[in-house]
């Protein structure tokens, strides 16, 4: 929909980034499990590739915090949880299909 | 909700954990199979949320047994307001820690699926729930959500099953609940993983008419009932009709009661009626079968006894209008407390529901005479077999309970007419009406004894005089003796 009557000058301003976002995330495990420390390599090796500099990483190990788990609605582990940017994005599962991840993430459109 | 203390377990050699579901904890000789899972399924509406959560209030206020509800419906947010009127207080009952809801959402449009995965997240909420407030009983209701919200299925019900055992191994007494499948039993077939109580609620509607029903469809190591109980869901919560085997185990009253009036008891061996008979009075239309009905309650009142009058035709204020002018005047019964009234359309619920609703409202008001007028409308809401069943069943009932009843029951034509499902053979006693003649006067009411279990009767007709001020009987007309 082009709208002539606003300034076309705008345009070019607003495509631009103003600043890079800090990515927020937060990854749920329960122990030491295969799955946890799959998820955990996995995550860290896509964000030091696509988010490098801008994001934070919480990892939440729920059998030392259960209560964490409601706020979250955590069903599933490993379930990573993106609180920023908005809207929350949640995926579970070890992370070991990057695609599906970036997809999640959404880091790259889906195909 | 009543307290129900666990039955006896002469027959049952295992523990139950009472339901405090009225019927529920009778036909499963005291209730669920203690530290074990049962699968209750049912279509949407059907009440399984409502009994998950009587069976949680029940554990956590009469058996010191504090529960957990894994609630997966979000239609069940609401519920704790209705609960309310049945006596539980889901916010008091959660403050003192005998009561505790995680709600559990699953948005899939904001999920996605990566690699391996377990449902670890969901033992530890629940672990945690149970730990919190030492939690003895536990509800997973809609569970099933769960297969619309993953992807892996594969995973999901290897967890299940994980989970199942879960609740086994912590002796941990717990309901889940499952929507009603095509193919299966269950949508999901839970019925795989949980192998030691089935329950089925079902709600029927055929020609408007709605009937809830239960049936046990499995009950592992316990005797229980088979039969489909019909159940109420209304402002006491769940009813299940106490309907076990009551058979004709009264005890036979020798004491007469009067009809109210005192030629009929001439008629009947000079006393009346047998206290806890059931008496049927027939008669074609406008032949004063509901006076007759009245008269008795009226007659019974000024004795002092209680009466609960089941009108189904008439408003009750229609009924008392019509009854003062022939001098019985109702409305002072009504304002001591002898009298209730219970007015409803017939045909708005089946007839099941109707003698459940009766049979519930007698055990409640405990009333020395019931009158029910007339039989014929809620025959006609529905009549079959199971109809028939719930019908001899009501008659035990009350007769166990010592009451007199009267049914008045319409007949089309002169004659015995329609005998609906065969009530007059339950019948102690047969009073029949019918116009007979045509000149002078115009027909005449004429009233016989067609049987009254023993006692010697009157053979031979009298004439019922209806009129102002006035419900008595005179020998019949010469022209139809």
């Amino acid at each position: 929909m082009n709208n002539a009557k606003k300034s076309p000058a705008k345009k070019s301003h607003s495509a631009r980034r103003a600043k890079p976002e800090t990515w927020d995330l937060r990854l749920y495990i329960a122990g030491q499990t295969p799955n946890s420390i799959s998820a955990i390599a996995n995550l860290r090796k896509i964000c030091e590739e696509r988010l490098q500099g801008r994001y934070r990483i919480e990892i939440i190990d729920l059998l030392e915090k259960p209560q964490l788990a409601r706020g979250d609605q955590i069903i599933a582990i490993p379930t990573l949880v993106r609180k920023l940017p908005a809207p929350v994005k949640k995926i579970i599962g070890n992370l070991s299909v990057a695609e599906r991840a970036l997809v999640g993430l959404d880091l790259q459109p889906s195909t | 909700m009543k307290k129900v203390h666990s039955a006896n377990h002469s027959r049952n050699t295992f523990p139950k954990a009472a339901t405090g579901i009225e019927g529920l904890d009778e036909i499963t000789g005291g209730g669920l199979p203690k530290g074990r899972t049962t699968l209750v399924v049912g279509s949407p509406g059907c009440g399984k949320t409502l009994m998950t959560m009587t069976f949680l209030a029940h554990g956590a206020m009469y058996c010191g047994e504090p529960g957990v509800c894994i609630q997966f419906e979000e239609s069940a947010d609401k519920l704790g307001a209705n609960l309310i009127s049945l006596g539980i207080d889901l916010d008091d009952l959660t403050r003192r820690k005998k009561l505790l809801v995680d709600h559990v959402r699953i948005e899939r449009n904001e999920i996605e699926e990566t690699g391996e995965y377990d449902l670890q997240g969901l033992f530890i909420r629940l672990g945690l729930a149970v730990d919190t407030i030492k939690a003895k009983r536990v509800v997973m209701d809609g569970i099933e959500t769960l297969f619309a919200g993953l992807q892996d299925q594969a995973i999901l019900r290897s967890e299940l099953r994980r989970l199942f055992g879960w609740l086994d191994d912590h002796n941990l007494t717990a309901i889940v609940t499952g929507e009603r499948g095509d193919k299966m039993l269950t949508r999901h077939g839970l019925e795989e993983y949980i192998a030691d109580c089935v329950i089925l609620l079902d709600h029927r509607v055929t020609d408007q008419i709605s009937t809830r029903r239960l049936r046990i469809v499995k009950y592992r190591g316990s005797s229980h009932g088979t039969d489909e109980y019909p159940f109420l869901i209304d402002d006491d919560g769940i009813t299940l009709m106490p309907v076990t085997s009551l058979g004709l185990t009264h005890k036979a009253s020798k004491e007469r009661v009067p009809s109210g009036i005192p030629a009929l008891d001439e008629m009947l061996g000079g006393k009346g009626f047998y206290r806890g008979s059931s008496i049927l009075v027939s008669g074609t239309a406008g032949t004063g079968k509901s006076s007759i009905g009245a008269r008795f309650a009226d007659a019974g009142c000024a004795r002092g006894e209680s009466c609960l009058y089941f009108a189904f035709e008439e408003s009750p204020s229609q009924i008392m209008r019509n009854m003062a002018s022939l001098g019985v005047k109702l409305d002072r019964w009504v304002k001591k407390g002898l009298l209730t009234f219970h007015a409803a359309r017939p045909a708005s619920t089946g007839l099941e529901m109707h003698l459940a609703v009766m049979q519930k409202m007698v055990a409640k008001l405990s009333p020395n005479i019931v009158v029910l007028d007339p039989l014929t409308s809620i025959f006609a809401a529905g009549n079959s077999h199971g109809a028939q069943v719930m019908f001899t069943r009501m008659i035990d009932f009350l007769k166990m309970r010592g009451v007199t009843s009267i049914f008045t029951n319409l007949t089309a034509s002169s004659g015995e007419g329609h005998d609906y499902a065969g009530v007059s053979s339950l019948m102690d006693a047969w009073i029949s009406l019918e116009l007979v003649g045509g000149n002078g006067s115009g027909p005449a009411r004429i009233l016989s004894v067609v049987k009254s279990r023993g006692m010697a009767h009157a053979r031979g007709g009298r004439e019922l005089i209806v009129k102002k001020g006035r419900l008595d009987l005179a020998p019949a007309p010469e022209e139809v003796r």
